[in-house]
């Protein structure tokens, strides 16, 4: 597996798909996207990269333990849904609010904190997984 | 806020802060502690008044509105009774453990415990809905498995908590199916509505399972035979345990549920044999089990089994006096018995030995706790002019009669009580009198908290008897009046009156005053009958619990062998038979579609799906098997494409690449012979049982495709997803904001999979490769189980 096109274009690979993860996360909520597939495909570009250039150099970029990424993941998922206790209405209803930054008209909301939550889970525990495989492979 | 309310929770606070004090203040924590169950005591005193004048105070706030469950409470003879003797004698123990456990490391935990324990009880009593009733009732169990398990390092204590655990634990699960039965009978799930129910459940068909379901809850708590043997092993805990939890409340929660039914249970054939003959037993083996032991403490257990057998009999018997005499005896045994278990505690703490062959002649260095000894065993004796001779007297006026039905029951009650007052005496009595035995500590008098406790309890054993007018007006006509459901006035005096009770209690005197100058005698045959006999309860529990453990042992290796083979053939052999049954059953099979017609570009797509699966079957080795399985998934996903459902698609690429890199990367690491060496007979099963799959799947998804389609879901989410939801991709709106809790647990799942799986590939290091047939593949498909 590890050729060196492979070794060579993985990191910008994996560059590439964290980025259109995250489009994919943002977009969700009106196109075809979302927390989930959002989560796979981040998952599958740590992959990538594990699988070219090894175990270490993915934990190091990612700095943080997956499984901790997923628990925070879950945790924001739990949060988000306190948001609603505050305004009174029954727990997880969506809240919505519309800040304008540089004359643009943003669309935020407790759905959308719950939305990255999911992409977090996902992402950490698939990657947890897959990186404790490949680290075997290699012993 | 409601007092009452507070009055709930006060010991649950009381206990959380109970260690903390005992840090600073040492065993003098007691004395503060104390004020707690002191307070709740005056509280519910106030509500005497009102009560003795047949008043009943219910109360409550809403707790589950939408299930019509209440936190409510109801306030009658009953229940007071109950709340006032937990309240009180639990000052007094709180008082008492503060002398008996000075200087424990754990003091604080104990009293932790003890505090958590009576918040626990006091809820069982004067609950009113049924719910809150059932989660006071496992409170109790439990918080008594922490007390009994108190000495935590002795294997007997573990054994003795965890068997009181199992046997009222679980006989709280059989109570809650017992309680739900008498919900559907009537539709009320409160006592105080319950009560004016009785003509209609005791005419309803399911009356039986009701009642043995209750009594199966009853008898467990209140250690009736055969299930009693939990209360005798019981007394591994701390003598303050004993006294509290084996004397006055946790064993008396049975009786209480018993006596709180019986105007909606009574009244019964069924009632009046069941109760009358368990109870009875129950009495006798109690009794002659009793006079077996020679320990304090045992010998007190056994006749607190015994007594609750007593009160159970009487509660069966049917007639009023003998209710008013199970009432009378129900409060003068809680006074009695907490009294000798702490003048035992005392013995025990200050002797060294609760042996009661190698005690005697403490009277000169504990007066005190003599003085409450003797008074107590005269009233657990029943002699005048004692609490417990008024009971005694009240029960021969209730069951004495000349049918050959009462005639037995008296005869049985005559022999329980003789030996309990043999008991009694040899408990009261032995330890002090008689010639000076050297005991392991020499012993001196308890110090004021230790005996403070037996004193009072032993002073109103007398007071109760001396002005039983008040003691009948405030206590004992109200209870009894709302055990039978109709007002009842108890009117009995330490006066004797000649006839056929005082007779028969004379006959219990003499009887019992035999057998005791026999009681060595008596203890050597019980001992010999024992030895013959050879097994008991106690044992049986052990060979349950073996056989429990075998059994399962035997399950799981038959179902859970390692096999990853034998898991995927079962499962999946389930999953084809399932699927087809439904469609037997319905009789409902698809009919042949018609042909479709598709473009090129799907019939190209079509033909690699088929191409892909002639590559998995074909494949020579597995690492290309599984590639090839990705082709098929991949041409599935352009086929969702295809078909509109772009969202479907995306998710399905995704999750078509990520199991094709963990699949390939699990099988490298399992270093498998890269090619499968299945036998000929096998890859024809597996190959069955995959088109057996593959077929019902088929025949479902054109059976559910054939059906019409009901739109009513479609059309709610194209109308409110964005109006609502402020969202147009209506599976992602649905995903987190709809059926946001849904997606909540399942990432929850999706995380603790991934931490299981990532668990199992952490142990497989650690184990000779290759050595016992320990499943070594992990389920390599955790995308799946998000998936929506």
């Amino acid at each position: 597996m590890r050729t060196l096109i492979f070794r060579a274009t993985a990191p910008y690979l994996t560059a590439l798909m964290l980025l259109y993860s995250i489009f994919v996360l943002l977009r969700g909520h009106n196109e075809p996207g979302g927390g989930f597939i959002g989560g796979l495909i981040a998952a599958s570009a740590l992959a990538i990269y594990g699988i070219a250039c090894g175990v270490s150099p993915v934990r190091r970029a990612i700095r943080y333990h997956p499984m901790a990424i997923s628990g925070f993941g879950l945790f924001l998922g739990a949060i988000a849904g306190v948001f609603s206790l505050f305004a009174g209405v029954p727990y997880m209803t969506g809240l919505w609010v519309y800040p304008t930054v540089f004359g643009v008209e943003l669309k935020l909301s407790t759905t959308l904190i719950f939305d990255i939550g999911v992409y977090l889970v996902v992402l950490g525990a698939i990657t947890s997984i897959a990186l404790a495989l490949e680290e075997k492979e290699r012993d | 806020m409601d007092l009452t309310f507070l009055a709930f929770f006060a010991p649950f606070i009381a206990a959380v802060f109970a260690p903390f004090l005992v840090r600073i203040a040492g065993h003098n924590a007691a004395w503060i502690l104390a004020v707690v169950p002191a307070l709740i005591f005056v509280h519910f005193a106030g509500f005497l008044p009102d009560v003795a004048e047949g008043g009943r105070v219910t109360g409550g706030v809403q707790w589950i509105p939408s299930f019509n469950v209440n936190f409510s409470w109801l306030i009658d003879g009953l229940s007071l009774t109950f709340a006032l003797l937990i309240s009180g004698i639990g000052t007094l123990i709180v008082l008492y453990a503060g002398g008996y456990m000075k200087g424990h490391p754990q003091q604080g935990r104990f009293l932790c415990f003890i505090l958590m324990f009576m918040g626990a009880m006091q809820g069982l009593v004067l609950s009113d809905s049924f719910f809150m009733f059932f989660v006071f009732w496992e409170l109790t169990s439990i918080t008594s498995f922490l007390l009994i398990g108190f000495n935590h390092n002795a294997e007997r204590s573990r054994r003795a908590a965890m068997q009181a655990l199992v046997v009222t634990g679980g006989g709280g699960l059989i109570l809650l199916a017992g309680l739900i039965f008498l919900w559907n009978m009537t539709g009320v799930s409160e006592f105080s509505l319950l009560l004016g129910t009785g003509d209609l459940v005791r005419e309803s068909p399911f009356y039986l399972a009701a009642l043995i379901l209750v009594l199966g809850g009853a008898f467990t708590k209140s250690a009736q035979f055969p299930l009693h043997f939990w209360l005798p092993n019981a007394m591994e805990a701390p003598t303050p345990v004993s006294a509290y939890l084996h004397s006055a409340t946790m064993v008396k929660a049975g009786v209480y549920l018993v006596m709180r039914l019986n105007p909606v249970l009574g009244e019964t054939v069924a009632w009046e044999t069941i109760l009358p003959l368990f109870g009875g037993a129950t009495l006798l083996v109690g009794t002659f089990l009793a006079v077996r032991q020679t320990d304090l403490k045992l010998m007190l257990a056994y006749t607190t089994v015994a007594s609750l057998g007593l009160l159970v009999m009487l509660t069966g018997f049917g007639t009023e006096k003998a209710i008013e005499g199970a009432v009378l005896y129900l409060v003068a045994h809680s006074l009695f018995k907490g009294a000798l278990f702490m003048v035992a505690g005392n013995v025990d703490h200050e002797a060294g030995t609760r042996d009661v062959t190698k005690l005697g002649g403490l009277l000169a260095a504990m007066p005190i706790t003599f003085g409450a000894a003797i008074l107590s065993a005269f009233s657990m004796a029943g002699l005048p002019p004692f609490v417990g001779f008024l009971a005694k007297e009240e029960i021969y006026y209730g069951i004495a009669a000349s049918d050959p039905w009462s005639i037995f029951i008296t005869a049985v009650a005559i022999v329980g009580n003789a030996l309990m007052l043999v008991i009694g005496f040899a408990v009261a009595v032995k330890p002090f009198l008689g010639p000076k035995v050297e005991t392991p500590k020499s012993a001196h008098e308890a110090p004021l908290l230790m005996y403070a406790g037996p004193v009072l309890l032993a002073a109103l054993s007398l007071a109760a008897a001396l002005w039983s007018g008040l003691f009948h007006q405030f206590i004992s006509s109200p209870m009894a009046s709302a055990v039978a459901g109709v007002p009842l006035e108890i009117t009995i005096s330490i006066i004797p009156k000649p006839g056929l009770a005082l007779t028969l209690s004379i006959v219990t005197i003499a009887l019992g005053v035999v057998l005791y100058f026999g009681l060595a005698r008596l203890r050597a045959a019980m001992a010999a009958t024992l030895e013959a006999i050879g097994w008991g309860p106690d044992l049986g529990f052990d060979q349950f619990i073996r056989g429990l453990v075998r059994l399962s042992v035997v399950l799981t290796r038959s179902l859970q062998n390692g096999r990853m083979e034998f898991y995927m053939t079962a499962t999946f052999v389930l999953l084809a038979l399932w699927l087809f049954r439904t469609m037997f059953v319905a009789d409902e099979w698809p009919a042949m579609p018609a042909f479709p017609v598709l473009s090129i570009y799907e019939w190209v797509t079509v033909a690699i799906i088929a191409i892909g699966l002639i590559a998995v079957v074909r494949a020579k080795n597995r690492l290309t098997a599984i590639v090839s399985l990705g082709i098929q998934g991949f041409a599935v996903a352009i086929l969702f494409m295809l078909m509109g459902a772009p969202d479907l698609s995306f998710t399905q690429f995704m999750v078509e690449t990520l199991t094709v890199v963990i699949l390939a990367l699990a099988m490298t690491r399992l270093r498998l012979s890269p090619q499968d060496h299945r036998s000929a007979g096998q890859t024809v099963l597996d190959g069955a049982v995959a088109i057996a799959c593959g077929v019902a799947l088929t025949f479902i998804l054109l059976q559910i495709l054939q059906t019409p389609f009901d739109r009513t879901l479609t059309d709610f989410f194209n109308l409110y997803s964005y109006s609502l939801a402020q969202g147009r991709n209506i599976v992602n709106v649905i995903l987190v904001d709809f059926r946001g809790v849904d997606t909540f647990g399942e990432i929850g799942v999706v995380m603790v999979a991934g931490l299981a799986i990532l668990a199992l590939l952490r142990i497989v290091p650690k184990r000779s490769l290759g050595s016992a047939p320990a499943p070594r593949v992990p389920e390599a498909e955790p995308v799946a189980v998000g998936k929506e």
